[in-house]
This record gives C-alpha cells, structure tokens and sequence, in this order.
C-alpha cells in the first residue's frame, strides 16, 4: 500500500512536469471537440493524432492521448444531449434522458450532470484502478468466450428485462437490429454474410454509427420538420439560458444522484476491464440499473437526471478500466485503447505483464495524468457550456443543415465509404417511418452494438464445448452472471406474480 | 522484348535504390516521380490490429525522418478478410498514390473466392519490408509438456477436447493447425479469434490449450513466464529462441512464413514505382524498423521489383496446394 502511494507519487512528479501538464489541457480540449463531433469520435480523434506524439517522450505521448481519449469520452454526451445523435457508441444510453431534457429547456442541467457524473466515474475508477490493477489483470485473463457471452446477455437482460415499451415491438426492433450486424463477414467460417449478391460495401458490415446517425440525425431531423410545420413554424425546442444560480442549483440537484453516480462508476469499471467489452455494455447496464432501483423509474426516458448520470459516469469509468487489459495483457479493451497499443509499439514499449515492472516512469505518469485529465475535462467541459446552448438557440433552419452536414460526415468517417452514407441516409427513413408506428429504436442500436460482440463469443464458446450449452453454467465467472441474466430477463414475467401472492398474503 | 527491357529497367531501379541507400543520398536519377498529394496506406486490417500497427509504425518512421514531401494516411478496410481492401485497391487501376500493406490473405482470399476478380499478379510489387515467424505455444504451467512429443501425447489423450486458438478461418493459423493434425496424427479443435493479441491472451488465460502464435504476439506473455514455445516453423532456430528446435529439425518438413509487404495499385506508373521502392527502402533500412525486426524476431530480406512478384506467384502455389488439401477450395 505505503509502496503504491510512493510509485504514485513519482507519477505524480512526471504528470506535472510543465510540458505534460500543458499536453493534459491541451488534449482534453481537443478531445472535447473530438468527442462533440458525432462519427469522429475518440478513435479516430487518437488515430489521426497518433504520428504526432513522435515529437515528445513516450510520457509525454501517452498522456497527451489519454487526455484526448478522455476529453472525448466527455465531449461524446455533448451531441448526445444537443442533437439526440450519440457520437459515439459509449454514448448512446446518454441520449435516451438527455435529450428529453434538453428539450424540455433543460440542456444546461443535462450538460452539467454529464460532466460531473463523468469526473465522478473518471475519478473513482483511477482510484480503483491505483490500487486494485494487477489483482484485476489476473480476472480480465481468465475471462474466455463463454463469459463475455453471459456478459452481454447480462447487457441485453438488464435492458429489456424493465418491460414498459411494448414488448413484442421492442423484440421486432431488437431482431432488425441483430440481422444488421450480422452483416459482413462472418469470423467463425470466414465466409461473407447479407451482402445482396456482390455488392463490397457490405463487406466490412454495417457501423453501429451509420444505424444511429441514420436514425437519430436523419430520422429525428424529419420528424422536426414534420412537428416544425405543424406548429407553424415554431421551434419546438425551449430555450435554455445559463446563470450562475442555474448552475448552483444544477449542480445541488445533481448531489442528489450520488447513489446512481457511485452506482454508475464501480459498475463501469469492472465492465470496462473485461477484455473487448469496452464502454458501451458498461453503459447501457449502467442506464438499466438506475432505472431498476430507481422510485421512479417511469421517469426515465422522459428527462431522468439518473439517466443521464448512470451511463456518463460508467462509460468515463470503463475508458479508465479498459487501460488495465491494455497495459497488463497487451489485449485492448476498446477501440481506441487499440491505437494506443499502436501507438506504444512505436514508442518501443512492451505491453504485457512486465510493463508494470520494467517501465514504472510509464505506468504510474500514465496513471497520474488521468487524474489531472479528469480535473481539466471537467473545469474545460463546464466552461463550454454557455457556447453550446448557444447553438442550440439558432434558428431550427439553420441549425437543420448544420445537422445535416454532420449525418453525412459522420457516415462517412468511419469506414471511409460512401456506400455507407446512403445506407444512412435510407436508415434515416425507415426510422423515421418505424417512429411513426411507434416502434422503440433504441433496441436496434443496442442489438447492433452489442451483436457483434455476442455472437462470436456465443459460437466460440460452443466450438469449444462441442454444441453443450451447459459450459455457460459450469464455470466460475459465467455461471452466476448467466443466472443473474436470466433472472433478471424473467423479472417482468415475475413481478406481477410476486404482487399477486403478496395481494393474497 | 518489351518485357525483358521492363524487367531490366526494374532490376536497375532496384540496385539504383540499393546504392542510393548505401551512399547516403537522398533520391536516384531514375526516381522523377513526386507525389503530389497525401499518399492512401490502405490496411487490410481494422484499427489496432498487427497490420494497423506495423502501417502507422512505418507512417511514424516517414514522418519522422521526413521521408516523403506529403503526408501518409492509413486507411483502414478490414472487411472480408482482406476482400474488402483487395476490391478497393484493384479498382485503384493507375493510381499513383495509392499503396497497400498486406499478408498472406493476400493469396488465400482471392482464390477462395474467385468472384472477386483480383489476380495479385497485376498488382504492383513495392517492397516486402519483412517475414513473420510461427511458433507452437503451451501455457508454462503445463509441466508435463516441455517438448513437440509431449505435446503430441497430450493433444492425443484429449483428442477434440484439445483446443487450438487462432485468427480466422482457412488463415495462417488454420493452415498450420491442420498441418500439425495430419503430420502427428491429432484431431485439435480450432476456434477462430478475432485478433492475434486476443489469441495470446486466451492461451495465457488458459482458456486454450495452444496457439501457433507470431513471437511479436506472445512476447509479453512469454517474457512474463506465462507461456512457452515449443518449436518454430522455420528453417533455422530463431536467434530469440536458440534453444527452441525447428520442425525441420524434429522430422517434419514444415516451414511457413507470413509477408508483411507494401504493394501499389495496379499499373502503378514506373516512376511512382520506383519512387515508393526507394521510400520503402529507406524505412526498410531505417534504425527503429531493424531494431523492431530483431525485437519481435521477424525475417526476411528485402524484396522488390520483379523479385517480390516471383516470390508472389511461388507463394500463391504454395498456398493454392494447401487450400485443395483442407478442401478449402476444389483443385
């Protein structure tokens, strides 16, 4: 312990070293953007940047990455929140209370309980990740398919299990999304799946991102217009101000959650070092749990504080706790953490178990910046405030477009094919019309991000066991996630018979 | 005629590289062509994976040392086992700034799937900046394994119980997988993992029993005491591993080496040609690429011009025969 507070130290020494300092506040900032601008996102954001960081130390470059990773996992609620499009698919949970809010005139309050549950989740996972790493390595090793099976099951569950949208419609709109991503090509028999005859653009598979901007950007832009038209013009939008006693008082009504936050950040966490997890799954269990133990939750969806304060702080807590299968095992567990492994090879460092031995400068200036990246993000982050509620106070014809070119380049960015844009522009549509029958999206992009994470783990895992599904029972790690999963998928089927028997009791 | 003037004006544009490199200067006579916009590095694999990696390493070295007057920008396309980036780069016809790096999906993918209509013998040779070397991996704590025998003894008592990880279907892995099947007698299971990384890891977890793993994947892990090599794929022992023997030593004539080469579009002009020949000549050469190569224990000379496209259509054979053997593909 006393050896850990030294190291720490130490890496506190580096961290704050002038040139690193600036590179924290300098990548936060940029991250910010990065993260604000939906379909760049903090892996292009980290790629892009990546020759860069030749320029300074390897500490020096791996902070200033960090911090832009970090930067982004902010920056991503921002559009969440303002145009309902999630930049990012960590951020996907954020929109489905944020922009509730920020309709209703309360932007100011979503923004700010997204940055503070973010610095709450960022903060409480280095903590956790200071002293608890390499215990927590040894769990993100053993985690084989079969356990990142029963925890995405647990994703899913801890989702639908709440009931409340119509049932058969959410199962409708979960199937069309899992039928998405099973485009492309399949990993298991190497074989190309869905891709209507030849056509190559189908190849690489559907973007979880073309889905969401499709429906969200596009689809939510026309529903505007449709609203826009029948109230004559007016915007539907209520306008949002920000004061400094509006802020206060935010802030006190944010105090409030601390349950959820804490709730949000230690869940997060241990998601996020599961190895190929990520921030995603982290988040939307965390939007689920909120809601289960929440008084009210009929409230979520509708404007929760809690919905946006569970995913915020558990998809900031995961960025932190996917580092660790990064650093010990060379494995990474997210997207970006794959550049950084990129970027580590060129800095002429080793991931892997040794690195926290061989290369302690590294390690513990890396851990030290994030706690500095999580101070600056949040400062930086609230000071941006009253600039992005000022965009949302242009005129909804102006503002339109402004979207509009932000669909297109978010299609486009990340697979680089046009293709891709058409297919999102015809999601737009067809979400648009789904809307108008009132079926639920948001379980289509839930299957589409969590598809390709579930079925090659799903297959794998009865590769192994030679078709028995019992191996998702029998083992150590899955079995009780598993049963959890399927207690809680019941729970609905369960709840009304728990009241029944009380009634009669 | 035509032909054998082209081919030697290649070999003069090869061994003008050559002695550029060793005389210091900067370009050759030969070498007009200046790009003249931001050279596209297509990848064949998705951000973050070896490919990735070893792209924007080279990106790092160019850039660095200031190597070309535009910047390079990976591009990743990663879908179909390379299908995706082999289509892209075939559509490419003429382009002269546009490169691609690749493997060996570069042989197996266009015939398995012929509808493509990628014939790699019309790409453009560039460089082949190194080998990649295979070795057969148990977890160290299997103490009863400590050599190829043991191992065959143990894969055999647990027969379709004995798991081999790898990545991909009829990949690099796969090949060799069902080579040690056939050579030993064995009946291992292969579950395809996306990643080599991951593969590694599901050994060290001992959620596998074995792995033919690239040494660049399991250092960490073997350096960490985790997992252990017990032979190579090569023809020599590798410097890194002097007392793991080679399958050729053990009786079993099994050497197989993975590309990691730079390849243009097709009908690339010449002088673009020779152009990224010299540039990847110099990253070749370059200090970090060398030592990266003896860090992660990868072979291989450089090779471009006529001499890469040799080398292609002798491994495009080789691999066409290993295919019809795992009834991948009908002869």
């Amino acid at each position: 312990m006393v050896e850990i507070l030294e190291l720490l130290v130490t890496g506190f020494a580096v961290a704050f070293q002038p040139q690193n300092l600036m590179l924290v506040i300098v990548g936060c900032t940029v991250g910010l953007f990065i993260g604000a601008m939906p379909g760049l996102g903090s892996v292009n954001g980290v790629a892009i940047l990546l020759p860069l960081t030749f320029l300074v130390p390897p500490t020096g470059a791996v902070i200033f990455l960090a911090a832009i990773y970090y930067g982004a996992m902010y920056g991503g609620a921002i559009s969440s929140v303002m145009l309902g499009i999630p930049g990012a698919s960590t951020a996907v949970a954020t929109t489905f209370d944020g922009r509730p809010l920020a309709k209703q005139g309360l932007a100011d309050k979503a923004l700010t309980a997204a940055a503070v549950a973010s610095f709450v989740g960022g903060t409480i996972s280095v903590v956790l990740f200071t002293f608890f790493a390499p215990p927590l390595a040894h769990v993100a090793l053993v985690f084989g398919a079969p356990e990142e099976f029963a925890l995405m099951m647990l994703a899913f569950a801890t989702f639908i299990g709440l009931g409340g949208d119509d049932l058969y419609k959410t199962v409708f709109s979960i199937c069309i999304g899992l039928v998405l991503s099973a485009v492309g090509l399949d990993i298991i028999s190497g074989e190309p799946r869905l891709i209507f005859g030849n056509i190559t653009g189908f190849l690489h598979g559907i973007n979880f991102l073309v889905l969401a901007i499709g429906i969200y950007g596009i689809g939510e832009m026309l529903w505007t217009i449709e609203e826009h038209r029948k109230a004559g013009g007016q915007s539907m939008m209520s306008k949002a101000t920000v004061t400094v006693k509006r802020t206060i008082g935010n802030l006190k009504e944010i105090t409030r959650t601390w349950k959820t936050l804490l709730m949000g950040s230690t869940l997060g966490y241990f998601v996020g070092i599961l190895p190929a997890a990520g921030a995603t799954p982290g988040s939307l269990m965390a939007y689920g749990v909120a809601k289960q133990i929440s008084k009210n939750p009929e409230k979520f969806g509708k404007g929760a504080l809690d919905g946006v304060a569970a995913p915020e702080s558990a998809n900031n807590a995961a960025s932190t706790g996917s580092m660790l299968p990064m650093l010990t095992l060379g494995i990474p567990g997210s997207p970006t953490t794959a550049i950084l492994l990129g970027g580590m090879v060129i800095w002429g460092l080793e991931p892997g178990p040794r690195l926290f031995v061989d290369h302690q400068d590294f390690v513990w200036g890396l851990i030290a910046s994030l706690y500095a990246a999580n101070l600056f993000a949040v400062i930086i982050n609230i000071a941006f405030i009253p600039l992005i509620i000022w965009v949302l106070k242009l005129p909804f014809t102006i503002l339109a477009p402004l979207i509009f070119v932000l669909c297109l380049i978010g299609g486009y960015a990340p697979t680089q094919d046009l293709h891709d844009v058409w297919l999102m522009l015809l999601f737009g549509i067809v979400g648009y019309l789904m809307r108008k029958l009132d079926y639920p999206l948001a379980p289509a992009v839930l299957a589409i991000v969590l598809g390709p994470l579930a079925e090659p783990a799903l297959r794998q895992s009865l590769l192994i066991s030679g078709g028995k599904f019992d191996i998702f029972f029998t083992r150590p790690y899955s079995g009780p996630i598993m049963v959890t999963a399927i207690i809680l998928l019941l729970l609905p089927a369960i709840k009304p018979l728990v009241r029944r028997l009380r009634k009669r009791g | 005629m035509k032909a054998l003037r082209r081919k030697l004006l290649v070999h003069g544009l090869a061994l003008g590289a050559g002695l550029a490199l060793t005389a210091g200067t900067a370009s050759t006579a030969l070498a007009e062509f200046q790009p003249k916009k931001p050279i596209e590095f297509v990848v064949m694999a998705g951000k973050g994976g070896g490919a990735d990696k070893a792209v924007r390493f080279f990106q790092s070295i160019i850039a660095e040392n200031n190597l070309a007057p535009v910047p390079v920008t990976p591009i990743n396309k990663p879908g179909g086992t390379g299908a995706e980036a082999l289509v892209y780069l075939n559509g490419k016809k003429g382009d002269d700034h546009t490169i691609m790096f690749t493997l060996n999906s570069f042989y197996t993918t266009p015939l398995r799937q012929p509808a493509l209509g990628v014939d790699i013998a019309e790409f453009t040779p560039i460089a082949r900046m190194a080998e990649d070397t295979f070795l057969l991996w148990v977890h160290s704590d299997r103490k009863d394994i400590n050599n190829v025998d043991d191992f065959v003894k143990a894969a055999k008592a647990k027969g379709s119980g004995w798991i081999m990880a790898g990545t991909g279907k009829a990949s690099e892995d796969n090949l060799l997988t069902d080579f040690l099947n056939s050579a030993y007698g064995l009946n291992m299971k292969y579950v395809p993992y996306k990643g080599g990384g991951k593969v590694a890891k599901e050994l060290a977890g001992k959620n596998a029993d074995s792995t033919v793993n690239n040494p660049s994947e399991q250092l960490g892990f073997y350096q960490a005491g985790n997992t252990k090599p017990l032979a190579a794929f090569t023809p020599q022992r590798l410097p890194m591993f002097k007392d793991t023997p080679t399958f050729r030593e053990l009786g079993q004539d099994m050497v197989y080496f993975m590309q990691r080469t730079v390849v243009g579009a097709p009908g690339m002009s010449k002088e673009a040609q020779a152009y990224y020949t010299d540039l990847f000549s110099k990253v070749y050469n370059s200090d970090k690429w060398q030592k990266y190569l003896k860090d992660k224990s990868l072979q291989g000379d450089l090779l471009t011009g006529d001499a890469l496209m040799d080398y292609w259509k002798r491994e495009r054979e080789v691999h066409r025969k290993m295919l019809i053997k795992m009834g991948a593909i009908s002869g």
